[in-house]
């Protein structure tokens, strides 16, 4: 028991935020009366989430850089809108369009990147800036209204499920296995991290701690695989969620350039004494940035099957509350993938459970403010004791 | 005898997992210059600022007693109100303000929040004549020098009214002639009845001032030293940090110098803002395998300056100059091509250029070199960490684990991080600047048995100090720099500290 308290102490900013999601989903669960883990609704949960998981992966990096991107959600509707306008306009395969629009996100982050890093304007500036060009150019691009809708193949980037190979009556059978392969990947690989560590005279938590901690995951991961598959499986973005989370986070935790972006948010100074190309490593973070806003955009103009003048908006906060609450710290340096992806769910979680419960759009702002300001007094509290 | 200003009795702080202070007791006499001396980590800044309220009463154990009276300060405000004010190594100066302006920073002159500029500057006045600083109330401190600084910084503890002065470290950034006035000052204060803690590295100052010497090792009070009635000498000093005879200062070396491996000529370097004046003047040097070489100078005399516009152009405009490695001219104009070409730079500012201090050792040390442990871009854990942990065992850093925080480290095992780093990239050409700033006399010693072992395995080192002795008792050769300039080069078998001042001053005419 003393091993376990030590260790939750020890890990507290690692494990605290996983602690408060599952506390607010079992009070919603509570408050909404069992609607929030209905099958259709975590469906729901992770497509309305999608994208913001998906901008707090780039924003991470920013973040963790030390910088901040507050055009994301601007960009994310102008690609929005660029894309509507190549397809429904001009006719474009919707293939072609999404590549295209991806590239533009590059471009639009290039961009930003370049006055950031090269030039030195200050992140906040440029990208408050970024923030007002790109909802302006998504006005003039839509000329004012909404444009849709889109091909049938172009929604399902959203909207589509996985094929079933098993095809059993109202029950996703495919969903399950995948679920299962996941899990047996988590504790295989939970297992080698482990010995090698050992191997290696790291620090590891007791055997019995770690059966629990995966006994855990896995639950959690097939019980939610469970649930997907008595609706209609796994939604097509949430194979994109994954691919992106487990990129990242390799990224950022075993890559020589993961290591870098670390050490620049850091301490830029020491970073670039030490050979660290920080110019290019910051503006390349933005490059990132704009590919998955781009991204981001194409999902949820998918989702709604329309580009609107409206779309994405205040999207900026929501993912930069994500990366903060997820842990990752304001002064750059710290921060984990995992960590933002957690926040974001929390944020969506909130929305969706408070969306639920009646609450109006007024209060919900301001009880999510509310949290982010809890969670980084958690977070400077935590950080203090450590220090 | 006269009277106790100042008593701390059994006083012990805890941090979570180190005992910082143990049971410690210390008095000041009134009117006395009371030095205190230690190791890095001895608990002497801890002291301090249990002292000073920076731990607030209830986070210690213990008492303190203030002319007689308990204290049980909470903040720095309370103990500043009754007279204690401490003045930190770090100038706690606003530099976009004015002289008068940061003397009475928390303490302004007026009332009901309004301030009353002519009564302040004619206190001012007063105050900066009793420092002796000559310079106008309405200068800003970012054009004052830091010895000036500091004598702001002491004006302002008399603003306050100061009755017991506490110092860390004031002259660790200043020249000699510097810390002579400085160290007449707290003797005019002695004079005037006020008392002064010193804390300071530099034992030469101490023995010349202090009439007490408390020292501590390991959070707990060894001894007190009376400087009047004892005879002591900076041998008994060290003896009583370290707890055991420290024979050499400077561990010896075989030299055995080979071909020359790098050399710089006319080498010119503009600084970056004042775009007029040169940093760095027709420069020439070298330097060969195996060898150490010093470079001596005062305060500015540039020799941070020239060592990072050598190292990738990392300071300074308008550089020109050829470098030269075994002859050979090389393209050093990035830090990318500077570190490919095996040159190093490890900085005299390690916590602002040299650490990522929230980041573990191991990552700090791995990170000028990470193509060395990884492939196709992806780090190799196991080898990264085993070859960490090699370096640790080589340089003796003292911590738990590699996965240790570098912020939590003692400023001489912070500075066997940076040197490991640059070990790691496998650099041959290794300047050093200021490698043994702020770290006490053990680890200064460990510091130069690294050195050796480098020079020896044929390494060559160029050593930037301010420190003459120990520039005279490593080096094989010294460049003595003056504005800019090099204005000598000699034997350090033939050098003396006079006669390389001697250079200085014969410049600076």
């Amino acid at each position: 028991m003393k091993t376990l308290l030590t260790f939750l102490k020890k890990n507290v900013r690692d494990y605290g935020i996983l602690i408060a999601l599952i506390v607010i989903v079992v009070f919603f669960q509570n408050t909404t009366n069992g609607i929030l883990l209905r099958p259709i609704n975590i469906t729901n949960l992770v497509l309305q989430n999608s994208y913001i998981v998906i901008m707090a992966c780039g924003m991470l990096l920013v973040i963790v850089a030390g910088g901040i991107d507050l055009s994301v959600g601007s960009v994310a509707a102008f690609i929005g809108a660029v894309a509507a306008v190549f397809m429904v306009r001009y006719n474009m395969h919707w293939f072609l369009a999404i590549v295209l629009s991806l590239i533009l996100g590059g471009f639009i982050g290039a961009f930003q990147g370049y006055w950031i890093s090269y030039a030195k304007i200050p992140a906040f500036i440029v990208t408050l800036a970024g923030m007002l060009i790109f909802r302006g150019l998504t006005l003039v691009m839509l000329q004012g209204e909404a444009v849709g809708p889109f091909a049938v193949p172009f929604q399902r980037l959203s909207s589509g499920f996985i094929p079933d190979i098993f095809n059993y009556d109202g029950f996703h059978a495919t969903t399950v296995l995948i679920g299962v392969i996941f899990s047996i990947l988590i504790v295989v690989l939970d297992l080698y991290n482990r010995t090698k560590q050992k191997k290696y005279g790291f620090e590891v938590i007791p055997f019995y701690l770690m059966v629990v901690k995966n006994l855990l995951i896995v639950g959690a991961v097939l019980g939610l695989c469970w649930l997907m598959a008595s609706y209609k499986g796994l939604p097509t973005v949430m194979i994109i969620l994954f691919v992106l989370i487990i990129l990242y986070s390799f990224v950022t935790s075993q890559t020589v350039i993961g290591r870098r972006i670390y050490a620049m948010g850091g301490n830029v100074k020491a970073a670039m004494l030490s050979g660290v190309n920080t110019e290019r490593l910051y503006f390349l973070t933005f490059v990132n940035m704009g590919v998955l806003a781009a991204l981001a955009g194409l999902i949820v103009a998918a989702r709604l099957n329309v580009a609107t003048p409206k779309a994405g908006d205040g999207f900026e906060l929501d993912v930069i509350a994500a990366v903060f609450i997820g842990g990752a710290s304001a002064t750059g340096g710290i921060g984990k993938i995992i960590g933002a992806v957690v926040g974001a769910f929390m944020i969506g979680v909130m929305n969706n459970g408070m969306s639920i419960m009646g609450i109006g759009i007024d209060w919900q702002q301001a009880i999510k403010g509310i949290v982010l300001l809890l969670a980084v007094l958690f977070d400077v509290y935590s950080k203090k004791r450590i220090t | 005898m006269s009277d106790v200003i100042l008593e701390m009795r059994n006083i012990t702080k805890v941090f979570p997992g180190v005992k910082a202070l143990d049971d410690v007791s210390f008095s000041v006499r009134e009117g006395e210059i009371h030095a205190l001396v230690g190791e890095n980590g001895a608990g002497k800044s801890t002291l301090m600022q249990v002292l000073s309220g920076v731990h607030p009463f209830g986070s210690y154990e213990g008492t303190i007693y203030f002319k007689g009276k308990e204290c049980q300060f909470r903040n720095i405000t309370q103990s500043e109100d009754v007279g204690l004010v401490i003045i930190h190594q770090e100038l706690a100066l606003v530099p976009f303000l004015s002289i008068v302006e940061n003397l009475f920073l928390g303490n302004e002159q007026g009332k009901n929040g309004i301030i009353n500029w002519n009564k302040a500057v004619s206190k001012s006045e007063g105050l900066l004549e009793k420092v002796g600083l000559d310079e106008a109330p309405a200068t800003l401190v970012k054009d004052l020098g830091v010895g000036k600084q500091q004598l702001v910084e002491i004006a302002k503890a008399l603003a306050k009214e100061v009755q017991l002065l506490i110092l860390d470290e004031p002259t660790a950034s200043l020249n000699d002639s510097d810390s002579e006035k400085l160290l007449d000052l707290l003797r005019q204060f002695r004079k005037n009845g006020i008392s002064s803690i010193l804390i300071s590295h530099k034992l030469g100052e101490v023995l010349k001032v202090a009439d007490s010497i408390t020292i501590l090792r390991d959070g707990a009070t060894i001894e007190t030293l009376d400087c009047n009635t004892d005879e002591i000498t900076e041998d008994r000093i060290i003896r009583g940090m370290v707890g055991r005879d420290l024979t050499h200062r400077f561990p010896a070396r075989d030299v055995k110098i080979g071909k020359k491996i790098f050399e710089v000529k006319d080498w010119n370097v503009y600084h970056p803002l004042q775009e007029e004046r040169k940093v760095s003047d027709d420069i020439n040097i070298y330097v060969r395998e195996g060898e150490v070489v010093g470079v001596a100078g005062l305060m500015g005399a540039g020799r941070t300056e020239l060592a990072m516009s050598i190292f990738g152009r990392s300071y300074g405009k308008n550089i020109s100059g050829s470098a030269y490695k075994y002859g050979e001219e090389i393209d050093i104009s990035t830090i990318q091509k500077a570190i490919a070409h095996g040159i190093a730079y490890a900085t005299e500012d390690r916590k602002a250029y040299g650490l990522v201090l929230i980041h573990t050792i191991k990552d700090n040390i791995s990170i000028a070199n990470l193509q060395a442990v990884s492939q196709y871009g992806v780090i190799e854990d196991p080898k990264e960490l085993s070859m960490v942990r090699e370096f640790r065992d080589m340089l003796d850093i003292r911590c738990s684990s590699v996965l240790q925080l570098a912020l939590n480290l003692s400023g001489g095992n912070q500075q066997k991080v940076v040197l490991s780093k640059w070990l790691f990239a496998n650099q041959d050409i290794l300047f050093l600047d200021e490698p043994t700033r702020g770290i006490d006399v053990g680890a200064k010693y460990e510091i130069y048995t690294i050195i050796n072992q480098l020079a020896s395995e044929g390494k060559a080192i160029v050593l930037l100090s301010s420190e003459l002795p120990e520039l005279l008792g490593i080096c094989d050769r010294i460049y003595v720099m003056s504005e800019g300039k090099i204005v000598a080069e000699m034997k350090a078998s033939d050098a003396t500290q006079e006669k390389v001042m001697k250079h200085i001053m014969n410049h600076t005419r």
